[in-house]
């Protein structure tokens, strides 16, 4: 069952890429004067799936500290640190445009900035779940912070938002003054769809993972017990 | 008469390994429960369980019919665990009154200087704990435990590190615990010590009760008896 | 019964904390020293007027993770915490005890600190003492909620000391960038009406956080 849902979110993943990919491929050079302009559609939704993870995460968490079912601890590690990797992707992805288009690596810019403070803090999350070796404390200590990484990533967020932006201002329809041309906005949301696709298999294999090395160390208890 | 102490299907899980599996049992007011166990038998989980420091994963403690985590149970439970737990930086009468007041007494003052002439420590009351010697600390943590007249004490392996003069401490005050019928679970070693004091005994093997009922007098006399006994191996 | 509590366990940590000084004395120092590398790295620039807000507070935050370290990790010695959570003293209350001594030595040190610095960088303070005290109250506080928090939080770990400066400067962003936006411009002289949206994120960050872990602190400490 288990293996047949992840079989089919692969097929998802791999039919969205192809067929998107060649959508992609076939739009222009350029629009309105921004070049490699194409990244977009990887930096973007790299970012909406380590935002959309970070919440998943967030929400595991809190079902974790009410129910006290270790499945939800396993879960909410292993979309983190899955979120970890598609904000990382998000941000190399940031980088190499701004190289291109603004001839520098890096530029203390709002959304950029704040994309850096969440993966620092995520990173501690790592850590601290590294640092615990008891299983049940580990679920505890963890789900606690996650709770508190969510709020801080809002005032991070906004804050940062009120001191500086350098960053293109918005891209996509929903918000105001934003939307990019007529066909050029949706390959970018299916690509988001791939993406979820290729972050859930991930989690899920994280989250097995987890579920394995909690039945060691519980065997390994019970080996000393005796 | 309601009971001292009821530990109703405790379940304690580290990650999927139960240190605790389905521990139940009684415990009326006015007995002294010595709780026996192989290391890593789940004698300090469970004990920790009944202070209030950790919750159980299924099942429930109740102390007088209240909840262990309950203020208000905690304010009647003592606990002395294997280390002593006194702040090195205060003097013994700046110790206790602070867990005094924290305990809601009202005169903790004047009790803690009560408590410091009973445990031997009246004459270095002003002195900082972390100027006593091992003994002397002992006996304050002994005197931390009891300041607050608790009518459930638990206490984790008393006998082990203690020295002659702290233990004499104990003893007595135990006994005294005893005869105005207050009720005590220890956790122990030193089977012949706790055996002496005890009435109840409650044996605890993997984390499933082995033995639970009165003291035996096979167990006084032969202190591995209850291990051949009732242990299964 | 619970402001008792609170004031029961702040006491105690002031009082320890006095006897020795250790925390103290070495966030002092530390801050001292901060102060003086940063004549160093700001020997060249052209306007250090815009940068003292941030020297200030980052002098602050450094120095105050060796008061924050020590905080539960003074309960360690002899196993104090198990005596304290088997109190009947519920865990917000420890933690909100443990909080307000913190907040009470981070100031202090704060407060040394400003006079050196305003000695060392020639920053006249007077008629602005009044809003500058209302910005370090706050922020402090923000500070220690989280520091209290995460000192907690590692307490048992054997990395403790090299963990919680990693895990706090992240979340401490908010609180420090206001403060040091607000000092800048209080110490230029800019009126305060401009900066308000500051003052703002920092009461939200001080409510938010303050909320969320006296109600999930039990969490924490109670296994």
């Amino acid at each position: 069952m288990r293996q047949t849902i992840l079989f089919l979110l692969a097929a998802v993943f791999a039919g969205i890429l192809l067929w998107n990919g060649a959508t992609i491929l076939d739009l222009p050079q350029q629009v309105t004067n921004v070049g490699a302009y194409k990244i977009i559609y990887f930096h973007v939704p790299a970012a909406f799936t380590a935002f959309t993870g970070f919440v998943t995460a967030l929400v595991a968490s809190i079902l974790y500290l009410a129910t006290g079912k270790l499945r939800y601890d396993a879960f909410a590690a292993g979309v983190t640190e899955v979120a970890l990797a598609f904000a990382t992707a998000n941000l190399i992805s940031g980088m190499i445009w701004a190289r291109y288009a603004w001839g520098i690596w890096w530029t203390w810019d709002a959304r950029l900035t704040s994309m850096l403070v969440c993966l620092l803090m995520y990173y501690g999350y790592v850590m601290l779940r590294q640092a615990i070796t008891e299983p049940t404390q580990r679920a505890r200590l963890s789900a606690f912070m996650s709770i508190l990484g969510c709020i801080n990533v809002a005032f991070v967020y906004q804050s940062i938002a009120w001191y500086r932006t350098q960053h293109p201002s918005p891209v996509l329809g929903f918000r105001e003054g934003g939307g990019m041309g007529p066909g050029l906005e949706t390959p970018m949301y299916w690509n988001w769809l791939a993406m979820l696709c290729l972050a859930t298999i991930l989690a899920s294999v994280r989250m097995r993972q987890g579920e394995f090395a909690t039945e060691i160390d519980s065997l390994r208890r019970q080996a000393h017990s005796h | 008469m309601s009971l001292a102490l009821e530990v109703a299907g405790v379940y304690k899980f580290f990650g999927d390994f139960p240190a605790l599996r389905d521990v139940s049992f009684k415990v009326a007011p006015g007995s002294v429960v010595a709780l026996l166990g192989r290391n890593g038998a789940g004698k300090t989980t469970l004990l920790r369980i009944m202070a209030g420091l950790s919750q159980p994963s299924q099942g429930s403690v109740k102390v007088n019919g209240a909840e262990a985590r309950e203020a208000g149970t905690r304010r009647r439970i003592g606990v002395l665990g294997h280390s002593i737990s006194v702040y090195d930086e205060l003097s013994a009468h700046e110790n206790l009154t602070m867990f005094g007041s924290l305990y809601g007494l009202d005169d903790a003052g004047k009790r803690a200087d009560a408590m410091l002439d009973r445990v031997g420590l009246g004459r270095v009351r002003d002195g900082l704990a972390r100027e006593f010697s091992r003994g002397m600390r002992q006996r304050l943590a002994i005197g931390r435990a009891f300041l607050h007249d608790p009518e459930l004490l638990l206490l984790d392996e008393p006998f082990t590190s203690l020295d002659d003069k702290a233990i004499a401490v104990l003893q007595t005050m135990l006994k005294e615990m005893r005869d105005r019928g207050r009720t005590v679970v220890m956790s122990t070693h030193q089977l012949r010590e706790a055996m002496e004091l005890s009435t109840h005994v409650t044996f605890i093997q993997r984390g499933e009760v082995a033995y639970d009922g009165e003291r035996q007098d096979e167990m006084l006399k032969d202190t591995s008896w209850l291990y051949r006994t009732y242990g299964d191996n | 019964m619970y402001l008792r509590q609170i004031w029961t366990i702040a006491a105690k940590d002031l009082r320890s904390e006095m006897r020795t000084k250790e925390a103290l004395n070495a966030s002092v120092a530390f801050s001292m020293v901060i102060l003086i590398l940063f004549s160093f790295a700001f020997d060249q620039a052209e306007d250090l007027k815009g940068l003292l807000g941030g020297l200030l507070w980052l002098a602050y935050a450094f120095a105050g993770a060796l008061v924050l370290n020590r905080s539960f990790a003074r309960e360690l010695q002899n196993d104090c915490l198990d005596a304290l959570i088997s109190s009947p003293a519920p865990p917000s209350a420890i933690f909100l005890g443990k909080a307000l001594a913190n907040f009470a030595l981070l100031m202090a040190v704060e407060l040394i600190s400003l006079g050196v610095f305003a000695i060392l960088y020639d920053v006249r303070l007077s008629g602005k003492l009044g809003l500058l005290s209302l910005v370090m109250l706050l922020a402090t506080w923000g500070i220690t909620v989280i520091g209290t928090t995460f000192s907690a939080l590692t307490v048992n770990l054997t990395m403790r000391e090299l963990m919680l400066p990693v895990l706090i400067y992240p979340f401490l962003i908010p609180v420090l960038m206001s403060a040091m936006i607000l000092t800048t411009d209080l110490i230029a002289g800019v009126p305060i009406a401009t900066n308000l949206v500051w003052l703002r994120v920092l009461v939200a960050f001080d409510i938010a956080f303050t909320a969320v872990t006296v109600l999930y602190i039990d969490v924490v400490l109670v296994g």
